[in-house]
C-alpha cells in the first residue's frame, strides 16, 4: 500500500498519541475540562439573560405608554399601533389601565379598568384571594379597600360617580376577589375596561399601556424610541426601576461568567502547557534521535503541533457535548427550565480549544525543536 | 551550504579529519586528531572511557562541530555550518547505529524504518519492508521495540540507518548491549554492507569487535595513540 509523506506525518502523531494513551489522557482531560466549562458557561451565558429575564417580568411591567398630550387618553387604536411595534417574540404582555374617581357610600376610591387577561400576564406577582372576574359586573377590590370596606368576595358593592361630561352615574357590581400586593394596587376597586366604560359611558380608552418585555436583543430603550418614532401622539418611557435592576443584574452576571471562563481558559492553557512540557521532557530522547536521523527543526515542531491540534480538536469535542450537559443540569437546577442547546457553539468551542492548545504548545515546541541531538542519545 | 568539493582536494577520501580539537570548557575531549577514511573503507575507533571516542563520532556524524580544526567529508567541508546545515548533511549522507537502539517507542520496527525515510525524503513502505528483510526482520515488521529483542531491535536501527543509502555508517558500540548470538547476527550485517562497498565507521571498546574492522585507530586522551591496518579482518 502506498503510503504518502502527508499521511506518514498523520500516522506519526496518531500512533504517538493513541501507544502513549496515560500522557494522552492528562491532557486530554484538561482540555476537555476546559471546553465543557467554556461551553456550558457559553451557553448559560446566552440563556441566562432569557431565563432570568423571564425571572423578571414577574417584577411587572417594564415600559408604559401614555398619550404624548396631557390629559391624554390611549384607544383601542392607539393599543394595536403599539402591539404591532414590539416584538411578538419579547412581548409578555400588553395591559391597558384606566383609572377614574369613585365613590362608595360616600367615600371616595379610586376604580381601575383593565383586561385581567393581561394583567395576569404583565403582574403575576399580584396575590389574590378569590377568583379572577370571567364575566360582566363582577369586581377584585384592593386588599386596603377590602379592609375599608369589609366586603368580601360574594358579596355586591354600588359604584358612584360622574363622568368628564359630568354625567352622573351608578351601577351594582359582584366582588370576586380581593388583589394583594403590598403596593398602590391595594388600593383601589379593579373591573374589566369593558364594564368601565358602559358605566361611565365613554368607551375604547386608557389613561396608560404597561408592557413586560423580555431582555435580548434590541435595547428596551431603542424599542421606546421606535414606537415614539412611529408614532409621536403616544409617549413611551422605561419603568427605570426594574429596568435599570434588570440591566445591572445581567450585566453583572454577564461579566461574572465571562471572567469565569477566562480563569478557566487560563487553568487549561497552563494544564495543557504542563502536561506538553513533561512530553517534550519524556521525549527529548526521541527528539533528539529524530534529529539524528536529519528532522528539520521545522518538522519535529509540526509534529508537537499536530498533537496539540488533535487534542484541542478531541478535547473540544467531547468536551462540547459535557459542556451541553452540564448547561441543561444547571439551566434546569436553578431555573427549572429546559434551555434549547445552541449548536453553533459547538464548532466555537473546538476552535477555541484548538487555539488554546496551541498557544499552550508554542513554548514546549521551542524547547523540543532546541534539543542537543548529541547530548540527549549519550544520555545528558 | 559551502560545496568545497573542488577546492580542498581531498576527493581520494570519504572523510578527512585534520588537526581536531575539541575542549568542553577545561576538558580537551580532541587535541589535535587527523585521520582519514577512505570509500568502502571499515575502520575501527577503539580507546578506553574518556578518550574521546564519543565525542569524534559525534563530531563525524555533524552531531556535533570541532573547536578547531577541519573535517571534510565526502568532499564537503563542515566548517562553520549551521545547525540546520549539519542536519542535512546527517540526513544525506551519514547512517547512525547506536549502543542503545533509539527505536521510537510507539512506532512499529517497520515505521521506525519509515520514519528515517520520512525526514529524508518521501517514505516507501515497500522498500523499508525490504530492508527490514535483509536483516533478517521480515516477520517482525508489524512488531513495536518492546516485543523485540535487544538483538532484533539493533537490526531495526541498521535497518533504519542504511534506508536512505548513507556515504558513511556510524555505529557507536553497535553490539555493546548484545549476546554473543546477536553480536554474530549483527557483525554478519556489517560484513555483508562492507562487501557491498559501504564505508563503515565502528566506535568500540571491544577488541574482538574492532578486530572485523580493515583498520584500527585507537585514541588515548584525545589523542590518536596508534592507527594500524588489521591484519585481516575476520568474518
Amino acid at each position: 500500500m502506498a503510503t504518502s509523506n502527508r499521511s506518514f506525518a498523520w500516522r506519526l502523531v496518531f500512533w504517538s498519541l493513541l501507544r502513549r494513551r496515560s500522557r494522552l489522557l492528562v491532557a486530554l482531560t484538561g482540555v476537555t475540562i476546559g471546553a465543557t466549562v467554556l461551553l456550558g458557561l457559553i451557553t448559560l451565558c446566552y440563556d441566562i439573560p432569557k431565563q432570568l429575564s423571564q425571572e423578571f417580568r414577574s417584577y411587572g411591567a417594564n415600559m408604559v405608554f401614555v398619550k404624548a398630550e396631557v390629559g391624554g387618553r390611549l384607544t383601542d387604536e392607539d393599543l394595536d399601533k403599539v402591539g404591532s411595534i414590539l416584538p411578538p417574540d419579547r412581548l409578555v404582555g400588553l395591559a391597558p389601565f384606566r383609572y377614574e374617581p369613585v365613590r362608595n357610600n360616600m367615600l371616595p376610591y379610586t376604580a381601575v379598568g383593565t383586561s385581567f387577561q393581561d394583567v395576569r400576564r404583565t403582574s403575576p406577582f399580584w396575590q389574590l384571594n378569590g377568583a379572577w372576574p370571567s364575566g360582566p359586573g363582577e369586581i377584585l377590590l384592593g386588599a386596603d379597600v377590602h379592609e375599608a370596606t369589609k366586603l368580601v368576595a360574594g358579596q355586591r358593592m354600588t359604584i358612584d360617580g360622574r363622568n368628564s361630561r359630568q354625567e352622573r352615574y351608578d351601577q351594582d357590581f359582584t366582588i370576586v376577589g380581593i388583589v394583594s400586593t403590598g403596593g398602590v394596587e391595594d388600593g383601589f376597586i379593579y373591573m374589566s375596561l369593558q364594564d368601565m366604560g358602559k358605566m361611565t359611558r365613554e368607551e375604547g380608552v386608557a389613561d396608560i399601556v404597561e408592557a413586560s418585555l423580555t431582555s435580548g436583543g434590541e435595547p428596551l430603550q431603542s424599542l421606546a424610541d421606535l414606537v415614539k418614532g412611529a408614532h409621536p401622539a403616544i409617549d413611551a418611557r422605561l419603568v427605570t426601576r426594574v429596568t435599570r435592576s434588570e440591566e445591572t443584574v445581567l450585566a453583572k452576571l454577564t461579566w461574572l461568567v465571562y471572567l469565569v471562563t477566562l480563569v478557566v481558559l487560563t487553568l487549561t492553557m497552563i494544564c495543557v502547557t504542563t502536561t506538553m512540557m513533561t512530553v517534550v521532557m519524556e521525549r527529548r530522547r526521541e527528539i533528539g534521535l529524530k534529529k539524528a536521523l536529519g528532522a528539520e527543526n521545522k518538522k519535529i515542531a509540526l509534529e508537537f503541533l499536530s498533537e496539540g491540534i488533535m487534542l484541542g480538536v478531541l478535547g473540544g469535542l467531547l468536551g462540547s457535548f459535557a459542556g451541553l450537559l452540564f448547561a441543561r443540569v444547571v439551566s434546569y437546577s436553578v431555573f427549572g427550565r429546559s434551555l434549547n442547546p445552541e449548536a453553533h457553539l459547538v464548532p466555537i468551542t473546538v476552535a477555541v480549544s484548538v487555539v488554546v492548545t496551541i498557544l499552550a504548545s508554542l513554548w514546549p515546541v521551542r524547547r523540543a525543536v532546541d534539543v542537543e541531538p548529541a547530548a540527549v542519545l549519550r544520555g545528558e | 551550504m559551502t560545496d568545497s568539493r573542488k577546492e580542498d582536494g581531498s576527493l581520494g577520501n570519504l572523510l578527512d579529519i585534520e588537526d581536531v580539537s575539541k575542549i568542553y570548557g577545561p576538558v580537551k575531549a580532541l587535541q589535535n586528531v587527523s585521520l582519514a577514511v577512505r570509500p568502502g573503507e571499515w575502520a575501527a575507533i577503539m580507546g578506553p572511557s574518556g578518550s574521546g571516542k564519543t565525542t569524534l563520532m559525534n563530531i563525524i556524524g555533524c552531531l556535533d562541530s570541532p573547536s578547531s580544526g577541519r573535517v571534510v567529508l565526502d568532499g564537503l567541508s563542515l566548517d562553520s555550518l549551521s545547525s540546520a546545515e549539519l542536519t542535512a548533511i546527517r540526513r544525506e549522507s551519514i547512517g547512525l547505529i547506536f549502543q542503545q537502539f533509539h527505536l521510537v517507542s510507539y512506532l512499529t520496527a517497520l515505521e521506525n524504518v519509515m520514519v528515517a525515510q520520512y525526514y529524508h525524503s518521501l517514505v516507501d513502505e515497500k522498500e523499508a519492508r525490504e530492508a527490514l528483510e535483509n536483516v533478517g526482520l521480515g516477520d517482525r515488521a508489524r512488531h513495536l521495540p518492546r516485543q523485540l529483542s535487544g538483538g532484533e531491535q539493533q537490526r531495526v536501527c541498521i535497518a533504519r540507518a542504511l534506508i536512505n543509502h548513507p556515504k558513511l555508517l556510524l555505529a557507536d558500540e553497535p553490539t555493546g548491549n548484545l549476546d554473543e548470538a546477536n553480536e554474530t547476527v549483527v557483525m554478519d550485517i556489517l560484513h555483508s554492507l562492507h562487501k557491498q562497498g559501504s564505508a563503515i565507521i565502528v566506535v568500540t571498546h571491544a577488541p574482538e569487535v574492532a578486530s572485523h574492522a580493515e583498520r584500527t585507530i585507537v585514541l588515548e586522551h584525545g589523542r590518536v595513540a596508534s592507527d594500524r591496518q588489521n591484519a585481516s579482518s575476520s568474518s
